[in-house]
């Protein structure tokens, strides 16, 4: 490891002995917050007595459809919007607004349209993460060099041989940063919702764990969330990374 | 200002090209080039000089067949230029357009993998057109890793494993600095004698095209026309140490004798270009 990830593991770890600690001593009340060794020790009993593990397969499953589907549709009409100046021009003060307005507002609209079932959070997922894959994939198409279009007619390419072959890969780190946002505006997207109205899922638990006062089933899940996100982050960031470093962009 | 060649001697030529641009809304049509006559003599180097915005990479890409003329018909090796870049043109533009997610020996098989050459003969084809453009030690780099003059080198040797029977350089030392273009015009006239092919090269570099041609042409302001051809005499066997012979300065001083009041018209200076 390198000696910037040494420094990064550092302060991780002091945050959570700190944590421990306050906990511990009693400076953090137990009714409160349980010490992050506990959280870890519920997870575990969690997972091994396969309680929760319908509630974990069904969000985590709701996380990949929605991604997907944002992205798919996200590059989809990133493309058309882009091959059309006008309606980019109509669209774009709306792309750059969008988060602007809390999409949970929306949700009981999707229930009461979808019903109490996995759609409306599906829905609430690619909701939130299309608009960064159609941005992304207009400032990538944005930044493919002119001369590349010169270039595929020089080698007898088709439109689609050229797009394929030479836009998509010199569009790909932008792509790459749109698929990467998506998974995580999905994550939240899709959390949040169940947390507000969902029947199941892993916000549902954590919410009715919240509102038993069962505070190792609440952290236990609350840690898998956040290690779920950070390791797939990470995963992403270390390809990216290799990705970089491969065009000769990154760290070398 | 033509001379009539036999039609074996041509390999490429042009016959009243002209080339107008539609206006925008509420604009006028700008008429960029012509009109033009050239014929491109088989295995010569010819350089096209000019003002900025007279229509050179106009010339090229008209040549070339990305562009269709608006008037006029272009042929090359006797067929005529219609919609697509004829099989034996390549071009090498001033733009980098080495592709970065590529390596060095990736991007140089290109389009010999395109075209479906068996593997061996793309091997054999791109390590020596490495080999010849000094980028043999490379080939495993991405063109990142790379100067701007050894990405320029990276996009002609992809040019040269086709083997092309006319390549055409638009400005392609334009963004380096002197030195290296004198060096890297060395490198196309080795090119140049080894492959046997026609060169165009368009350039807003006098020395450059006097240096490098046996014919230079000597392009008006905006909308481009020949004003004069130069025949440079220089041996097959030369490089970039003729710039010190005397002839080269007269060639040079020719060129510019054409090309000050055509540059100060398209600078906008009518006055000063009249006396």
């Amino acid at each position: 490891m390198s000696r910037v990830g040494w420094i990064r593991l550092a302060v991780v770890a002091i945050a959570v002995g700190a944590l421990e600690l306050a906990c511990r001593t009693g400076l953090i009340d137990h009714r409160v917050v349980i010490p992050p060794s506990e959280m870890a020790t519920a997870l575990v009993r969690l997972l091994l007595s396969g309680q929760a593990n319908d509630q974990i397969a069904r969000t985590f499953g709701i996380v990949i459809v929605a991604v997907v589907i944002a992205v798919v549709l996200g590059f989809a009409f990133g493309v058309a919007i882009h091959a059309v100046p006008r309606v980019r021009q109509a669209l774009e003060p709306l792309f750059a607004t969008y988060y602007a307005v809390p999409i949970f507002i929306f949700y009981p609209v999707m229930i009461a349209i979808f019903g109490l079932s996995a759609a409306p959070i599906v829905l609430m997922g690619v909701a939130n993460a299309i608009v960064v894959m159609i941005i992304a994939t207009l400032n990538g198409l944005d930044r493919v060099p002119r001369v590349l279009t010169k270039v595929g007619r020089v080698h007898r390419m088709g439109r689609f041989s050229t797009a394929l072959r030479l836009k998509l890969p010199a569009a790909a780190p932008h792509l790459f940063t749109g698929v990467k946002l998506a998974v995580s505006y999905g994550f939240i997207a899709v959390i949040a919702s169940e947390f507000i109205l969902a029947p199941a899922g892993l916000g549902r638990v954590i919410s009715d764990a919240y509102t038993d006062f069962n505070n190792p089933r609440m952290y236990a899940l609350m840690l898998l969330l956040v290690i779920v996100a950070t390791v797939v982050n990470m995963v992403l960031h270390v390809f990216d990374q290799r990705w970089a470093e491969r065009r000769g962009i990154g760290r070398l | 200002m033509m001379t009539t060649l036999p039609d074996h001697q041509i390999h490429a030529s042009l016959s009243g090209v002209t080339r107008v641009y539609p206006g925008a809304a509420g604009t006028q049509p700008v008429h960029a080039l012509g009109p033009i006559d050239l014929d491109l003599r088989r295995g010569e180097f010819f350089s096209v000089v000019g003002p900025s915005g007279c229509g050179k990479s106009t010339l090229l890409e008209v040549l070339a067949g990305l562009q269709p003329p608006t008037e006029g018909t272009v042929t090359f090796e006797g067929r005529p230029v219609a919609g697509d870049v004829p099989d034996g043109i390549g071009v090498v533009f001033q733009e980098d357009a080495s592709f970065p997610w590529l390596t060095v020996w990736d991007n140089a098989a290109f389009g010999l993998r395109r075209a479906g050459a068996p593997d061996a003969e793309v091997r054999r084809r791109v390590d020596d057109a490495l080999a010849f453009m000094g980028l043999k030690d490379f080939a495993r780099a991405y063109p990142s890793q790379l100067s701007g003059g050894m990405r320029q080198r990276v996009c002609i040797a992809r040019t040269l494993v086709l083997q092309p029977r006319l390549i055409l350089l638009d400005e392609p030392f334009g963004a380096l600095d002197a030195q290296t273009r004198l060096l890297m015009g060395d490198e196309v006239l080795r090119l140049w004698r080894r492959t046997g092919a026609t060169v165009l090269l368009i350039t807003h570099a006098l020395d450059e095209a006097a240096m490098l041609s046996d014919r230079v042409g000597a392009m008006s302001a905006r909308p481009g026309r020949f004003l004069d051809i130069v025949d440079t005499g220089w041996p097959r066997e030369r490089d970039s140490t003729i710039v010190s012979e005397a002839a080269f300065g007269e060639i040079t001083g020719r060129l510019w004798e054409h090309l000050r009041g055509e540059s100060m018209k398209s600078l906008g200076y009518a006055g000063m270009a009249a006396e």
